[in-house]
């Protein structure tokens, strides 16, 4: 038990209840709520294990579906994101990315908020399609994920900036 | 053997991954295939605790409005009571069939309608009486049916639900038709299947058909905004604007008809027959 790992569990269960407690209950032009509990995922430490985050962001998105009656649609979204996460990291940060030790909580470069923004946009479109399961709202469908995707980005930004460490 | 072995060590991640991606879309097809909250639902020890919880603290905030409609109620009933001439004779209450019909008063919990399969999670479930498909209504007219209970809590599929099909009528005419909901805005509902020849006005009163052993005949649903022609049809979709506000839902009554368990044995019976 280091205390990256006390770190990760911490922050499991904070979003956790962020979003179950507050996110889910914005309503943001009656329909819009930020999907805050992706940030796990976004701030999961590069060179953790990564079968108990596979593990552990399916156990969040299954949870936030119990809460949300929502049938598996965010369970599949994070397994399917946590799985993809190196190779977005690949993407965004080039490929030595393991060994400059990438951190997410730092200054804002332009890399940094690609890899935040591909990663949610990543997790919404799953989640959303899943969630809509039709053809004929492809519209609605396509206008919800836009949307959502820029309202999780501007406060899980936001939040990343809250509780940043302070380094002087 | 040794092979087998050292692949599943070394692709353990990949093969974990389907794993949980293989569970995921079973819950997500099934979901979508059934009622959706069968397997995953807020009927649940733990998330109907952190919704009471939850609804503890809101509840401070609408204590005025709860009142004054309490009072309202208080006052519809004194007023029968008042008004009654034979005291030997039950309450009568406006709604047909009512005498066959118990109510269970319950609390919400956890009310959602941003989503397009809305519901409603309530704090009593099987220990109060309460059973999958009853009926629940609040004072001012329908708010959905009873999908999943848990020992003291249950959650009600919302008649702003795209899987919900309702029974319902036209008062003044006996037309039926079904009632569904669009998806787009949480006061309005359609009605589909009104025949042409029906003679509708806006401002009609749409109540439950009488043709549902979920409710009884006659409770109010809402009245008439918007009438369309279906040009594949023959029938007229009708927008249906709600009495009830369902984004803001105090106390709900669930329907507990006496009849119900002798009509759903006769029903399973002639299924099995099939």
């Amino acid at each position: 038990m280091n205390s990256s790992s006390i770190n990760n569990i911490a922050r499991f269960f904070l979003l956790l209840a962020a979003q179950i407690l507050i996110f889910n209950n914005i309503g943001l032009f009656g329909f819009l709520n930020p999907l805050v509990y992706v940030l796990f995922i976004i701030l999961y430490p590069v060179n953790d294990n990564k079968t108990t985050l596979l593990i552990s962001s399916f156990a969040m998105g299954l949870t936030i579906d119990y809460f949300l009656n929502s049938g598996g649609v965010h369970a599949l979204g994070s397994i399917v994101l946590a799985y993809y996460r190196p190779a977005l990291f690949r993407f965004c940060f080039g490929l030595s990315y393991e060994y400059q030790t990438v951190k997410i909580n730092d200054s804002l470069t332009p890399e940094r908020f690609l890899f935040i923004f591909l990663t949610v946009l990543l997790h919404h479109t799953i989640v959303f399609v899943m969630e809509i399961f039709s053809v004929f709202l492809i519209l609605e469908m396509l206008y919800k994920i836009f949307l959502t995707t820029i309202l999780t980005v501007i406060v899980n930004i936001i939040i990343i900036y809250l509780i940043k460490p302070n380094k002087r | 053997m040794q092979q087998i072995f050292n692949y599943i060590f070394k692709n353990s991640n990949k093969l974990l991954f389907f794993l949980l991606l293989i569970f995921s879309f079973t819950m997500i097809i099934k979901s979508h295939s059934y009622h959706r909250s069968k397997l995953i639902s807020s009927a649940n020890f733990v998330s109907g605790g952190v919704y009471e919880r939850m609804n503890t603290v809101d509840e401070y905030f609408s204590l005025k409005s709860s009142n004054e409609i309490l009072a309202k109620e208080n006052a519809r009933l004194k007023m029968l009571l008042m008004n009654q001439i034979d005291t030997s004779k039950p309450l009568p209450l406006d709604i047909k069939g009512y005498n066959n019909t118990n109510l269970i008063p319950s609390k919400v919990i956890h009310n959602s309608y941003k989503a397009r399969q809305n519901y409603i999670t309530i704090n009593s479930g099987f220990k109060a009486g309460i059973k999958e498909n009853m009926g629940v209504i609040n004072e001012k007219g329908i708010v959905g049916l009873i999908e999943n209970t848990s020992e003291n809590y249950a959650t009600i599929q919302s008649i702003l639900n795209s899987q919900s099909k309702i029974n319902a009528k036209i008062k003044k005419f006996d037309h039926i038709g079904t009632l569904q909901w669009n998806c787009k805005n949480t006061g309005f509902v359609q009605l589909y299947d009104i025949p042409r020849l029906a003679l509708i006005h806006k401002g009609d009163t749409i109540v439950t058909g009488g043709q549902s052993d979920i409710f009884p005949e006659n409770i109010n649903i809402g009245t008439i905004e918007k009438i369309y022609k279906d040009n594949e049809t023959n029938y007229w979709t009708i927008d249906v604007k709600l009495f009830n506000d369902m984004t803001n839902l105090g106390y709900v009554y669930v329907l507990k008809t006496k009849d119900y368990e002798e009509i759903k044995a006769l029903e399973d019976k002639s299924k099995k027959d099939e």
